[in-house]
């Protein structure tokens, strides 16, 4: 009896308890923090290529995609190892990404080039670039995968593009500096934030015309520096939670009312966020502070804060069983 | 880098802004003025200065533009000293509604006053003149670049927030110092700092053989200060003050901890794309004169873009309405006093290697916004000319 109860212990603590985790880019450390959600501890820091900003994994999490944007590649990586398997072309300076619905297609913010790139991660060749307005950044693509968005901070707008033929087919403005987009209802709306219009613009994705806008207030701090950044959405799409920068909160929106319910007190400068699995925790980005706020979702309440990298600024969940 | 095939042709579908091409011609009117001689050509003035920020703010607004159905041109009329300024300003008049001036405050106000200009969009890139936003203010005449005022008020706010109270200053005898040491103590005393402790600077010396003579004999008979301001507008001589003087202070003003619209180590709030987009275009750092410039063909052409006019009395009214904000990485929304048509903007203070603060420093507060703290608040304004009946 002794022994089998020796050699299953052997034979557990053999195999790493794995929790899921949180990979954040740190964009002025050019590394990867990595945090388990069990201890909420940062339980790796992983060197990357420079100044990493848009992260995301590939559907099966095999490898992580990263923005090295001064270093002009998109790198890809091996999660259980670290190590850089290659890097993509990705045209100059890729700040931010979205993986299409297929993939195997991303598609590339190319920030000091206005110009979105689309890149096939498997046959590592650019398919197409494709002109949009000055300093691409946020980036999303329909559920369906027929539509891409790229939105441009100088000119103002979101450019939609047909994911078959590469082109762009509407140019829609929104206010100043848009960070971010997401597609929203299953892809019946397109949200866009603006940073220095500090408002989220609701666009009608079948007409592509413009549906409303979500405001913010936070008691205290001036309009001007509630600056809407990134942001993500709740299980089932009920709640959106969108990062208000230098305000140094997260505001949760209802996606039906569009009615900002709650303020949550996070990080300085907050940035951009992810859940964990079943979502009832939110990790942010807080670029100034350097660290990461976790929030409970259910209270919407901080409940911890953690140490990363200098100027954490993206965010992916990654699930280890 | 990769430079693939960038041929692709653009769907101009727009939604809401259906309409045949809006043209947009700006000027870029520069009199061009002598420098008198300074003690030290370690950093000379770009020939470009400014109107290489103007060829930016075209680009960028050439980008949106096509997007658009918009077009926007930009051309340079510069005179030289004892040219015909006025026969240049009607010219550029009479093709185009938009101008830039880069000239001194009397011919700003020449080109302003012209019939041909009633209606117009002028904006001084160049000056930072207060008269110009005060009693000489000029409907047509919008203020791209700061006033002396919002220097020096943004210098003092971060003075206030160190408690460094005690403050000396050493004025230039040019013009220019003047003015700027009539801002500097105002604003001392806009924000309860003591400034009674000024000396003119001498201007016999021989600074690169001698300041570490001359200045510390010079500023030994100041009273304790924590920090010794320097107004010199045209750097002549401040850059030979910092360690030399008897007292170990540090410098504020026109050298040291400097209050600017612009400078290369702004790079904060989306401003290096700003910065490598400049150095792409003209190969040299973006200064407080290429600021302006930029920001100003930025403001029009935010205009344009929203009101999908090149109308210039709908353009102003735009400019000035509640609705109009622009983006000029400087974090916050841009927007324009209706009072007398000056540009609200966060000034950096700068060393040549960092950014110290930013002002509006936290904590001083305003009914309206923070932004108004810095420069002339429409309570004091002397301008009467600015806001239509």
């Amino acid at each position: 009896m002794k022994w089998i109860n020796f050699a299953a212990c052997v034979s557990i603590s053999a195999m790493p308890v794995m929790a899921d985790e949180i990979w954040i880019s740190n964009e002025k450390d050019n590394t990867l923090s990595v945090i388990d959600i069990e201890t909420l501890e940062v339980s790796r820091t992983i060197p990357t290529g420079e100044r990493p900003r848009g992260i995301t994994f590939s559907k099966d999490y095999s490898v992580l995609y990263i923005c090295a944007s001064d270093s002009d590649s998109v790198q890809v990586m091996d999660p259980e190892t670290g190590e850089i398997l290659h890097d993509l072309p990705s045209g100059e300076d890729p700040e931010q990404f979205v993986l299409h619905p297929n993939d195997r297609h991303l598609y590339i913010a190319n920030e000091d080039d206005a110009i979105t790139t689309v890149v096939d991660t498997e046959t590592r060749t650019v398919i197409s670039q494709i002109d949009v307005g000055i300093e691409p950044e946020g980036m999303a693509v329909s559920p369906d995968g027929g539509i891409a968005i790229t939105t441009s901070e100088t000119t103002n707008m979101a450019h939609w593009i047909d994911t078959e033929t590469q082109k762009v087919f509407a140019n829609t403005l929104v206010d100043s500096r848009p960070r971010h987009a997401e597609f929203v209802k299953d892809g019946g709306e397109l949200w866009v934030s603006s940073e220095i219009g500090g408002t989220i613009t609701i666009f009608d994705t079948e007409s592509q015309a413009e549906k409303g806008k979500i405001r913010f207030e936070v008691q205290g701090v001036h309009p001007d520096r509630v600056q809407p950044v990134g942001f993500e959405l709740s299980e089932k799409d009920k709640v959106a939670f969108v990062a208000l920068g230098p305000s140094n909160h997260v505001a949760a929106v209802n996606i039906d009312t569009y009615e900002v319910e709650d303020y949550i007190l996070v990080g300085r400068r907050v940035w951009h966020m992810d859940f964990n699995s079943d979502k009832s925790m939110l990790f942010t980005t807080n670029g100034v502070s350097g660290d990461v706020t976790v929030i409970d979702v259910a209270s919407r309440e901080p409940v911890k804060t953690i140490k990363v990298g200098r100027f954490p600024w993206g965010a992916a969940f990654r699930p280890t069983n | 880098m990769l430079k693939l095939n960038r041929l692709i042709a653009f769907i101009a579908v727009i939604p809401c802004v259906a309409h045949a091409e809006t043209e947009v011609p700006v000027t870029y009117l520069k009199q061009e003025v002598p420098l008198p001689p300074v003690l030290s050509n370690l950093d000379p003035i770009p020939e470009d200065n400014g109107l290489a920020g103007a060829r930016l703010g075209l680009e960028d607004n050439l980008t949106t533009a096509k997007f658009l159905g918009h077009n926007y041109t930009l051309s340079f009329s510069i005179v030289p000293e004892g040219g015909d300024w006025l026969a240049a300003a009607k010219e550029a008049l009479d093709s185009s509604q938009f101008i830039i001036l880069d000239a001194p405050p009397s011919a700003q106000l020449a080109v302003a006053d012209l019939p041909a200009a009633e209606n117009a969009i002028l904006f001084n890139a160049s000056e930072y003149d207060m008269s110009l936003r005060n009693k000489e203010c000029r409907s047509n005449l919008f203020h791209a670049i700061p006033s002396y005022s919002m220097r020096a008020d943004a210098l003092m706010q971060f003075l206030a927030y160190r408690r460094w109270s005690n403050l000396a200053l050493i004025t230039g005898n040019r013009h220019k110092d003047i003015a700027f040491a009539e801002s500097l103590k105002r604003s001392a005393t806009k924000f309860g700092l003591e400034l009674e402790n000024e000396k003119p600077w001498l201007s016999d010396a021989d600074m690169r053989r001698n300041a570490a003579r001359e200045v510390p004999l010079l500023t030994q008979d100041l009273n304790d200060h924590d920090i010794l301001l320097i107004s010199d507008e045209l750097h002549d001589f401040g850059r030979y003050i910092a360690y030399n003087t008897w007292a170990p202070r540090p410098i504020g003003g026109s050298e040291g901890l400097q209050p600017v619209a612009w400078s290369r180590v702004v790079e904060q709030w989306g401003a290096v794309q700003l910065q490598n987009r400049f150095e792409e275009l003209a190969a040299r750092d973006m200064t407080s004169r290429d600021f302006a410039a930029w920001v100003a063909i930025r403001s029009l052409g935010e205009a344009v873009t929203r009101t999908g006019s090149n109308d210039p009395q709908m353009l102003r009214e735009y400019m000035l309405s509640d609705n109009f904000e622009l983006s000029g990485f400087k974090g916050r929304p841009l927007t324009f006093r209706h009072w007398n048509g000056q540009l609200r903007q966060p000034i950096p203070l700068v060393t040549e290697r960092s950014v110290v603060a930013m002002a509006p420093l936290e904590g001083f507060l305003h009914q309206n916004t923070e932004l108004d703290t810095l420069g002339i608040d429409e309570p004091e304004s002397e301008c009467k000319q600015f806001e239509r009946r």
